[in-house]
């Protein structure tokens, strides 16, 4: 069921609940500080090897009409885009790296290798989905637009749907990130202001243009007999890219243990209830060091939610406190090995696409909720550490 | 002038163009700089090729510049260097000390270390040669005119004699030294830099004068001993470059004598002539904060203060790193006092301050 009231949940005191918050600000200002040499190492380190790895592909592929460097030159694309997508194009758009003030590492002009534009993602992730984390009607991220994941969802016939839907979303996630902060559902509800429908459009359309050129033109047009093969390498590549980027993102909010709010949450909310609706809507999952680099260290999804703009390499070292702080105030901190985080959600995926009387875990009875979704002026003033987000796409 | 290759050769534009095709969203240049990291123009850098001891805490470093320098720089003009330290690009700006070359060499500044100058303390002490720095295009119009005068003074004070070892050097070598009296002060014999290559300039040319004036034994050299070193000073244009103190000094008395308009100086630090503007609400980024902001704080500082992620340079409006476009309303340049209201023109957010209400894009 979905909460009306963070401390509702945690039986926290109103002293507890700040001092948590404290200790979270404390562990912010001493990584802040912190930051230095080895993290600008850190970063460029990754983004050469990923360069690399991404020129290492394509060359692979001139000779992609002999299956071995098909398999290979595919492999070495797919883990570039996803390295690109996953530890640095999300962290660095988050502003994680804005610190070093370097032009060429910056959220304000970074541009990523996948069909949405910069821009758009910052709307629709930075802010609509770090400020409104798991509140049901104004976090998109649940479900996308497409799934229902919350029990607080209405099901509708469509939803039997839900399975089908799902590897449709899995295999050809980077559209639906594409199309992400045109909001369907406002869409449907014809509440879409269509000028910016109109500029948003052409600005996915033109991102889209050159990612397509790129991946299923040029690159095969210059490897000359070996067209079609390139370009199903290339096609693979993203392919294998999705797969990934959406099983790491539903890992992070929809594994069991991770809760969902109503809109009541967000009225006078501090910082300190902020933080901790972070955590409780939150999962990570466990993994080795080659894990977290390749999924951008999202499973410490609890510490990039308490802190967006931190680099990501600091988030395993944050997780030992954060761990012990929720230890300490009995708060739940979800997490486990990547299968099982996964598995969860699979199952609640399945589940949903069936009304809740079919199912077990019925939930009490809905706190009244107010329908109608606010528009970006109505609501609450940005949080600062949730990275950069311009604003232009919504003009 | 000689422009950067690329922009010289159409056909390589044209390749370039392509090239950005198959690395979209990066540019070619991304890919490139792995292999030589002076193949890239996203950002103007160099390579640290010597750094030359000049005295005690000061060092010449020799820069070679990569792709996308204009070699088109007049003497006694500065440049932008931006070097990492602990993970973070600091920007300073230094004089050219060498004289314009012909492509494809080498460029320097000299810098002096100052006491708890972190950033110039690291310049001559712990830049070794092979180190990548960025770079912002030479400015600055502390420069001879062409031809030169008949007759010149330089007045410089401890580190101001960069721009002008450029300007001399510069007339040595093309053989157009005209009349020209050098007044340096330095603390000690041990602190001037150039001194020996200034003396024996000073030997080979019958019409260069050298003053060397060491202010720890004789004190600081003040207008009023004008007449004593240089007795047709007011034949003479002027050139002035040191301590602000002392450029203050000698601008007044200029200005006394109604000569302000035969001396130019230059100064290091941001010069604020333009005046304060009336202030306003400034947004940054449409729907981003909008915070109050008076007329004297530059829209950089502002957006600092408001939480916001702002790039920057050099802090002074030569390196550009800080330019965002303006979305509306009316902004001032700190410098000139001129103001801009174009939407979506740059503005250099280090030297900007709100003249009414504005929002910035970013």
């Amino acid at each position: 069921m979905a909460f009306a009231d963070v401390r509702e949940y945690t039986h926290l005191t109103d002293e507890e609940v700040e001092a948590i918050g404290r200790e979270l600000d404390e562990i912010r200002a001493e990584v802040e500080a912190d930051r230095g040499q080895a993290d600008r190492d850190y970063v460029t380190r990754v983004i050469t090897l990923q360069r690399r790895l991404a020129a290492a592909g394509r060359i692979t592929l001139f000779a992609s009409f002999f299956p071995p460097a098909w398999l290979l030159g595919t492999a070495l694309l797919g883990s570039a885009k996803i390295l690109e997508n996953m530890e640095i194009g999300h962290n660095t758009m988050h502003g994680q790296w804005d610190w070093m003030n370097d032009p060429e590492i910056h959220s304000s002009n970074w541009e990523w290798d996948t069909t949405q534009p910069a821009e758009q993602w910052k709307h629709s992730h930075n802010y609509i989905h770090h400020q409104f984390t798991n509140v049901l009607g104004h976090d998109n991220d649940i479900g996308y637009g497409i799934l229902r994941m919350s029990r607080d969802q209405k099901w509708t016939p469509y939803n039997l749907g839900q399975p089908i839907y799902n590897f449709f979303l899995a295999a050809f996630f980077e559209w639906g990130v594409a199309l992400h902060d045109l909001d369907i559902e406002a869409i449907r509800k014809g509440k879409k202001d269509p000028a910016l429908l109109k500029k948003q459009l052409k600005q996915i359309g033109q991102k889209v243009g050159k990612q397509g050129f790129k991946d299923y033109l040029m690159y095969p047009l210059l490897t000359g007999p070996a067209f079609f093969s390139t370009l199903s390498a290339n096609f693979t590549a993203n392919i294998i890219r999705n797969f990934w980027s959406y099983m790491i993102i539903f890992c992070g909010h929809f594994p069991d243990g991770a809760v969902h709010f109503t809109e009541e949450e967000l009225e006078d909310e501090t910082r300190a209830e902020w933080y901790l609706r972070q955590m409780l809507g939150s999962a990570n999952f466990e993994g080795g060091k080659l894990l977290h680099v390749m999924s951008g260290q999202l499973g410490f999804q609890i510490e990039h939610h308490l802190f967006p703009d931190l680099p990501s390499n600091r988030y395993a070292q944050i997780a030992v406190k954060v761990k012990d702080l929720c230890k300490r105030y009995d708060i739940p901190y979800t997490t486990g090995p990547l299968h099982k985080q996964y598995g969860q959600t699979l199952r609640t995926i399945m589940k949903l696409s069936l009304p809740n009387r079919r199912t077990s875990d019925n939930p009490a009875p809905l706190s009244p909720r107010k329908r109608r979704r606010l528009d970006d002026a109505e609501r609450p003033v940005r949080r600062t550490e949730l990275g950069k987000w311009s604003g232009t796409a919504s003009v | 002038m000689p422009k950067p290759l690329t922009a010289r050769t159409p056909a390589l534009q044209r390749l370039r163009k392509a090239a950005h095709a198959l690395t979209t969203p990066l540019a070619p240049d991304d890919y490139l700089k792995l292999i030589n990291p002076l193949w890239s123009q996203r950002e103007l850098r160099g390579r640290i090729e010597k750094v030359v001891p000049e005295t005690e805490n000061a060092a010449t470093l020799v820069i070679k510049p990569g792709w996308g320098w204009s070699w088109d720089h007049q003497p006694g003009q500065y440049i932008g260097i931006g070097v990492e330290l602990d993970g973070r690009f600091h920007w300073r700006s230094y004089s050219l000390s060498s004289p314009p070359l012909v492509e494809g060499k080498t460029v320097s500044i000299t810098v002096k270390a100052m006491p708890e100058g972190f950033l110039s303390e690291h310049l001559v002490n712990g830049l070794e040669p092979g180190t990548i720095v960025r770079l912002a295009s030479p400015q600055g119009d502390f420069v001879l005119p062409d031809p030169p005068p008949d007759k010149a003074l330089f007045l410089v004070g401890g580190s101001g004699i960069t721009p002008v070892m450029s300007i001399l050097r510069t007339l040595d070598r093309r053989d157009t030294l005209p009349d020209v009296t050098l007044v340096y002060s330095a603390r000690t014999e041990d602190d001037m830099m150039f001194v020996h290559e200034l003396r024996v300039m000073a030997m080979r040319y019958e019409n260069f004068t050298f003053h060397e004036r060491f202010t720890d034994a004789d004190g600081m050299f003040t207008p009023e001993q004008l007449d004593d070193v240089c007795h047709d000073w007011m034949d003479r244009e002027t050139w002035a470059c040191g301590p602000g103190p002392m450029l203050d000094a000698f601008t007044e008395h200029y200005q006394r004598l109604g000569r302000e308009e035969h001396i130019h100086v230059e100064r290091f630090t941001l010069n604020t002539a333009g005046g304060e503007a009336a202030g306003g609400m400034v947004t940054f980024g449409v729907g981003g904060p909008t915070v109050q902001v008076d007329g004297a704080t530059t829209l950089l500082e502002a957006g600092e203060k408001a939480g916001v992620n702002m790039l920057f340079g050099c802090r002074m409006g030569i390196c550009h790193t800080c330019d965002v476009p303006l979305a509306s309303g009316r902004i001032r340049d700190l410098r000139s006092g001129e103001e801009h209201d174009n939407p979506n023109e740059y503005i250099q957010t280090c030297i900007s301050v709100a003249a009414g209400d504005c929002t910035l894009t970013l």
